[in-house]
């Protein structure tokens, strides 16, 4: 069984390319845009890699990933951080929130599809 | 400005600077502690005989709780004296100091507000990033965009088939996404140069004076007649600036009715409809010199003028002291120009002119010529240097002629895309990367 990747972000052709790649890797991949019951469905989908945008409708990324982060179920799960702000300080708050990976808009294709098989690895 | 607080807020203020409790008052005052409550946050009204119970029991005047601005000097006088360490015993001295020297205090209380307000707008300027939401919503905006592009053009550069249907639709989302990158940076370049406008409302003296001939145009009617009144034209066109801008202006004036004086409009007309804008026709008409042919020139009437013309002028620090741009030549608002402008190579060899056709790099369909001649500021003096300052007229040429050499200048290096020019003193913005080459 491929494994699952899923997408939490608000832009739909960000989330047309990024699907469109991962896919072409043989990844599944399942998409949300919603913050607010973000966390919710990652505990319903049980995917391997999360991608998480931090500016979502409803709830910050950041919000998410600290619940996340709170919750046994979930803890250890690798989520990658995506914002369009990539000063030192957003790094900061994103590493003390606990993702394991961070990335700034606008990225490539390969970087993203190079981050999600080393977290997958993990 | 004190700011008028309300009875309640008074009263609160007086009992504490009395020590009593909330409840001791109140019951002073023949009244519920939660209703001296509801008075004290200004959410009662209180009058007539309540009131002066509560003076009476504060011992205060009825009347210093409902008049204002006491207690307002006091309250802004404390804060001004909790911002830094002032002993106990100096600090309950406050109303005698108040009380004694009004003026000062009043001077102090004003200087405590200027400061609280310059230090918001400081913090709003530095974090405008984040406090400013249009900002910082365009910048995301942007930046989501350009993500989206990158990654549908990199889909479809990279090497690997891809199916006919995908590549309609990456094609249809690069397109729709550029065309929304275009118009949200559209509508934050308008909302920079807004912004723009609204700071430099604050600006130096010389802004300001640059702005009052920008809004009264150049010329100056009430100046050209036979009997001008200097200061009253200085006193109308200088409504509501600065001290410092006043100052400018009004010498700048002095200047425009002396040139007025010895070159009158009607004969400059006349000159002006034969030589068109020749400053050494105009400089040979009246047997005056150059600079001051210049500046006439730069003041007449547009109407009379084959094309309207541009001036800088620039002390010999190199510090613009005038400045009348031209739509095809503009000149830097702050700081200097072009080192490669006549203006100041003039300043190299004083009294010589220099004539040079210009293409300003950034705006290469513009052609103009430049007359510049650096000249005394004063009469000489013997045993005494004199100080110079350089005139730059700037006239619209037309682009026929390709006979003569054509200078390129820039106007700023900042936003010059000249790639090796000696005369650079800033890296641009508007190249990839600063030229190696020192």
């Amino acid at each position: 069984m491929s494994k699952q990747v899923l997408l939490i972000e608000d832009e739909p052709n960000i989330i047309e390319a990024i699907s469109f790649i991962l896919s072409r890797d043989g990844w599944t991949v399942k998409t949300h845009s919603n913050g607010a019951d973000a966390v919710e469905m990652v505990k319903e989908r049980r995917p391997d890699v999360v991608i998480l945008d931090v500016m979502l409708p409803g709830k910050s990324g950041y919000d998410i990933l600290r619940e996340l982060r709170d919750d046994p179920e979930v803890e250890g799960l690798p989520v990658l951080i995506l914002t369009a702000r990539g000063q030192t300080k957003d790094r900061e708050i994103a590493e003390r929130a606990g993702c394991d990976a961070f990335m700034t808009k606008p990225f490539s294709n390969a970087d993203v599809l190079e981050t999600v098989r080393a977290l997958a690895a993990k | 400005m004190p700011r008028d607080t309300l009875t309640g807020s008074r009263i609160r203020e007086r009992r504490v600077m009395a020590g009593l409790k909330q409840s001791e008052l109140a019951k002073r005052a023949e009244i519920s502690p939660s209703y001296l409550n509801l008075i004290e946050h200004n959410r009662r009204r209180i009058g007539g005989k309540l009131l002066v119970n509560i003076a009476y029991a504060l011992g205060v005047e009825p009347g210093s709780l409902t008049e204002g601005a006491e207690t307002t000097l006091l309250a802004t006088l404390r804060e001004a004296a909790s911002d830094v360490d002032m002993t106990e015993a100096e600090f309950v001295r406050v109303e005698e100091f108040a009380g004694r020297f009004p003026s000062w205090a009043a001077l102090l209380a004003d200087s405590q507000r200027k400061v609280e307000t310059l230090q918001r707008s400081v913090e709003t300027l530095t974090d405008r990033l984040t406090h400013d939401p249009h900002l910082a919503t365009s910048l995301h905006e942007m930046l989501s965009t350009v993500t989206a592009i990158r990654s549908a053009a990199s889909i479809l550069a990279e090497p690997g088939d891809i199916e006919p249907e995908w590549q309609r639709r990456f094609n249809r989302n690069i397109y729709e996404d550029s065309a929304r990158l275009a118009d949200t940076s559209r509508s934050l370049v308008q909302y920079l140069e807004e912004a723009d406008s609204e700071a430099s409302e604050t600006n130096a003296p010389q802004d300001e004076l640059d702005s009052v001939f920008q809004r009264h145009g150049f010329h100056v009617p009430a100046l050209e007649a036979s009997k001008a009144d200097v200061d009253a034209v200085t006193a109308e066109l200088g409504q509501g600036l600065s001290q410092a801008a006043r100052w400018l202006l009004h010498r700048a004036i002095l200047r425009y009715r002396a040139d007025a004086e010895r070159m009158p409009l009607g004969d400059c007309a006349d000159t002006v409809a034969v030589s068109g804008n020749d400053p050494f026709a105009l400089a040979a008409r009246f047997g005056c010199d150059l600079a001051s042919a210049m500046r006439r020139l730069a003041h007449l009437p547009e109407d009379i003028l084959p094309d309207p013309v541009g001036l800088a002028i620039c002390d010999g620090s190199g510090v613009t002291t005038f400045r009348k741009p031209l739509p095809e030549f503009p000149l830097p608002r702050l700081g200097a120009g072009c080192a490669l402008w006549p203006l100041y190579r003039a300043l190299a060899r004083p009294m010589m002119v220099h004539v040079e056709v210009m293409e300003q790099s950034a705006r290469a369909a513009a052609r103009h010529r430049g007359y510049a001649i650096s000249q005394p500021t004063g009469p000489a003096r013997p045993g005494e240097d004199v100080l110079f300052e350089s005139h730059m007229l700037i006239v619209p040429e037309s682009k026929r002629d390709d006979s003569e050499e054509i200078r390129h200048v820039g106007l700023t290096c900042r936003i010059c895309p000249h790639p090796t020019c000696e005369a650079r003193r800033e890296p641009s913005i508007m190249v990839a990367s600063a030229p190696r080459k020192l």
